[in-house]
């Protein structure tokens, strides 16, 4: 009997839930809750209207902060790849930068906004500003120069070159850096909610535990965390392909 | 006049390979679509067979059928009466491109299949091959610093230095310009009349066949079929501009159906 | 590839070295014209350092956190790797298990905390563990990437000369795949950097990231915080540094022809 393809992951996580609530059961009076407890932890929170109002809280914070730093660090990014002597003079900034965890911002992002949203966007913004910096740039120098010396061969003017060789050339890299980095700024976000605001996902998480070791709304945070960060993947996965739809009929 | 029957045994050498009725069919989208039928075939040890047809008729596959990689569909190949049924470092199979270890040197490729060996011998063994392909110097440069021609050496003589009973090749050269082909003709065929091996070598290229082979096999195309198969009867070093090897070339252009006036 | 001529060798070190004078001089006036008495000038700075220099206790806590990097990441590439090639070699086992892992993959390292402490406690194994989390995946995926694109002409070379499966994966797939797997390890590397941080700055109390919670807790040093931060900073970018440098190795540089 050949399992069909689909069923078999679906079956390992059934099996793993079920490892998981029988390894729950042994140890009763326990802190950690089993599957059951979870759904019913996410039920609970759907009944109080908390969901929804946390999960808009985190987005609203990761559409701002990712938003802003795709808006500045792209155009930036695709000037620092074009231009050599730029790139030179950025470069190692850059390379110091990047690697500072964005909540070791926090201070300086507290001292800045104050404790609440602001600060929080802005710990979003830095962890991907970066990323998506290097992505650009990065892209820029995988233009094949063969793409420029066409371009130049038909007489482009500068702008007309940007729209029509440029653009299209660097769109499917730059849509890939985005959906890695927007699984940063969902990283972050729920860092960020842990420690300096009061709403959103990774703050229901620290609160549940702080205000009464409620760990089945702990782990339930967890796996709403998961869902909607797999969700906005598969969602930017989605938009890359229609894209790309368009450029390999083109190219076909 | 060239003899052109279809199973040519010289008097008196068994064949080694023997290939009898083979044909493989595979399925597509529910279709059944035939790449190659009722391929007959006999080979001497020693012998340079070339094996010809026009561009995708399936000879690539048919290589592979013959060399193990691939199972036939109908049909059975033996070497020695032994059915062949999987790789096996008796029948080296030199690819057309990317078939050195790119994390190897030249003599780390050559010694790839000489691990049982001790270590005296090995290195024996890889430096005969080096001179014997016409590499020395280059033992410890790794394959991204050579040049394609220079990789095919690397792959024919990591072939030989296993001492297989059979080489094959499929399109070896393909990937060379025209120039390092002429050039690697005559030293595969250098190599080959000092060792003696029997080759199986597929080409698209008329000129290669003639050249190099003892016999031509000349597939139609797919699915595929022995058309004919010429023997050249020319001794090497054979003479390119001699009226016997333009009638021989003449003879596989018409079997290979194309115009000689173009 | 642009309009400008080609820059010469010098110019690599000058233009970065004005753009950063720039800078200080911007970080400089910006301070001294704000009159901020919190936020720390480029001098503060430079004595913060100093200090932590002299304090000893920098040492310590780039000790510590260097040592929970080492015991994480060390953990999941001893782990991840043979279990990515595993599920490489085999696409019918990663069908089934790929699934499972683009669940968990989302899920923040430090939203994993709570629940870290409740296994490990507060301190250094619940931080390890969560390096450990966060270096696993990438490290899995990119090893599954490497295996399935190494050429099978290799694969099918390798067979000819006799390898059984084991051999063919030791001598071949490893080997072959040795390139790409080192890129995820040195990206892999760059998130436990980031993550070690994080969980210092959470769930223990020593290290870098302490370092700089606790400079601005305890006396709001910012001078302190903005020399913790660009340490921090520098080491990671030694440590990438490292990593690029093994790339270099002859027999994976093969690898790496293209990334210029």
């Amino acid at each position: 009997m050949k399992i069909p393809v689909w069923l078999r992951p679906v079956l390992l996580i059934t099996a793993l839930l079920v490892v998981w609530q029988v390894a729950i059961d042994r140890h009763p009076g326990q802190l950690l809750p089993g599957p059951i407890g979870v759904a019913l932890g996410i039920l609970e929170l759907l009944h109080h209207g908390l969901l929804i109002k946390y999960v808009v809280a985190s987005l609203f914070r990761v559409t701002w902060g990712f938003g802003l730093a795709a808006l500045a660090a792209i155009p930036f990014g695709l000037m620092l790849g074009w231009h050599r002597r730029g790139e030179m003079a950025f470069y190692p900034l850059i390379q110091v930068f990047r690697p500072i965890s964005p909540l070791a911002w926090i201070p300086i992002a507290i001292l800045w906004f104050g404790v609440g949203d602001l600060a929080a966007i802005f710990l979003i913004f830095v962890g991907c500003f970066f990323p998506l910096l290097l992505t650009a740039m990065s892209a820029v120098h995988g233009i094949p120069a063969v793409y420029f010396n066409a371009g130049r061969n038909f007489g482009l003017s500068p702008s007309a070159f940007v729209s029509r060789v440029l653009y299209p050339a660097v769109v499917p890299q730059l849509l890939i850096g985005l959906r890695i980095t927007l699984g940063i700024a969902w990283l972050v976000v729920v860092a960020a909610e842990m420690i300096s605001v009061n709403s959103g996902l990774g703050f229901l998480i620290v609160d549940a535990r702080n205000a009464g070791n409620r760990y089945d709304l702990v782990v339930a945070g967890m796996v709403i965390i998961g869902t909607i960060g797999l969700l906005l993947d598969l969602g930017m996965r989605s938009i890359e392909n229609i894209k790309s739809f368009h450029w390999s009929s083109s190219e076909g | 006049m060239a003899s052109t029957e279809a199973v040519v045994t010289e008097p008196g050498t068994r064949p080694k390979l023997r290939v009898e009725h083979l044909g493989m069919v595979y399925e597509r989208d529910g279709e059944r679509v035939a790449v190659f039928e009722d391929i007959n075939l006999d080979v001497s040890e020693s012998e340079f067979i070339c094996i010809v047809g026009p561009s995708g008729c399936g000879k690539s596959t048919l290589l592979k059928v013959l060399a193990g990689f691939l199972s036939s569909t109908s049909g059975s190949v033996t070497f020695d009466g032994e059915s062949v049924n999987g790789p096996d470092p008796r029948r080296i199979l030199v690819f057309q491109e990317h078939g050195v270890f790119p994390w190897l040197t030249v003599a780390g490729n050559i010694g790839f299949g000489l691990s049982k060996l001790s270590r005296a011998q090995r290195e024996e063994r890889i430096a005969h091959y080096v001179q014997t392909v016409r590499l020395e110097g280059f033992e410890h440069t790794y394959p991204s610093d050579l040049s394609g021609g220079m990789k095919q050496r690397v792959q024919v003589a990591r072939a030989l230095a296993v001492n297989p009973h059979i080489l094959y090749l499929d399109e070896p050269f393909g990937a060379l310009d025209s120039i390092t082909r002429v050039i690697m003709r005559g030293e595969l065929l250098r190599i080959w009349q000092s060792e003696r091996k029997m080759v199986i070598f597929v080409t698209h290229d008329i000129d290669e066949a003639v050249q190099l082979a003892d016999r031509v096999v000349v597939l139609s195309s797919r699915p595929a079929r022995i058309e004919d198969v010429l023997t050249i009867d020319i001794p090497h070093p054979r003479n390119i501009s001699s009226p016997r090897y333009l009638e021989l070339r003449d003879e596989l252009l018409k079997l290979i159906g194309l115009a000689y006036e173009i | 590839m642009n309009s400008m001529t080609k820059p010469r060798a010098w110019e690599s070190f000058f233009w970065p070295i004005v753009t950063a004078g720039l800078l200080l001089a911007l970080w400089h006036y910006s301070v001294a014209l704000t009159g901020t008495k919190v936020f720390p000038s480029p001098r503060s700075v430079e004595k913060a350092v100093a200090e932590l220099l002299h304090r000893h206790v920098l040492w310590a806590d780039i000790g510590d956190s260097l040592r929970r990097v080492a015991l994480g990441f060390g953990a999941a590439v001893f782990i991840g790797i043979p279990f990515g090639l595993w599920l490489g070699w085999r696409p019918a086992a990663n069908q089934v298990v790929s699934p499972v892992l683009q669940i968990l993959r989302p899920i923040s390292p430090i939203a994993w905390i709570p629940v870290a402490i409740i296994f490990f406690g507060v301190g250094d194994r619940a931080a390890v563990f969560l390096i450990f989390l966060a270096s696993f995946f990438p490290i899995v995926v990119a090893c599954v990437g490497a295996v399935s694109s190494v050429p099978p002409v290799l694969l099918g070379a390798g067979r000819n000369f006799g390898l059984s499966t084991p051999q063919l994966l030791m001598r071949v797939v490893f080997p072959a795949a040795l390139p790409q797997i080192l890129v995820g390890l040195r990206i892999a590397l760059g998130i436990a950097w980031l993550v070690v941080v994080a969980a210092e700055m959470i769930a223990v109390e020593s290290g870098l990231g302490y370092l700089v919670i606790d400079s601005r807790n305890s006396g709001k040093r910012y001078d302190l915080v903005v020399a913790a931060m660009l340490i921090i900073g520098i080491i990671g970018l030694a440590l990438d540094f490292i990593f690029r440098r093994l790339g270099t190795i002859r027999s994976v540089r093969w690898g790496f022809r293209d990334a210029a």
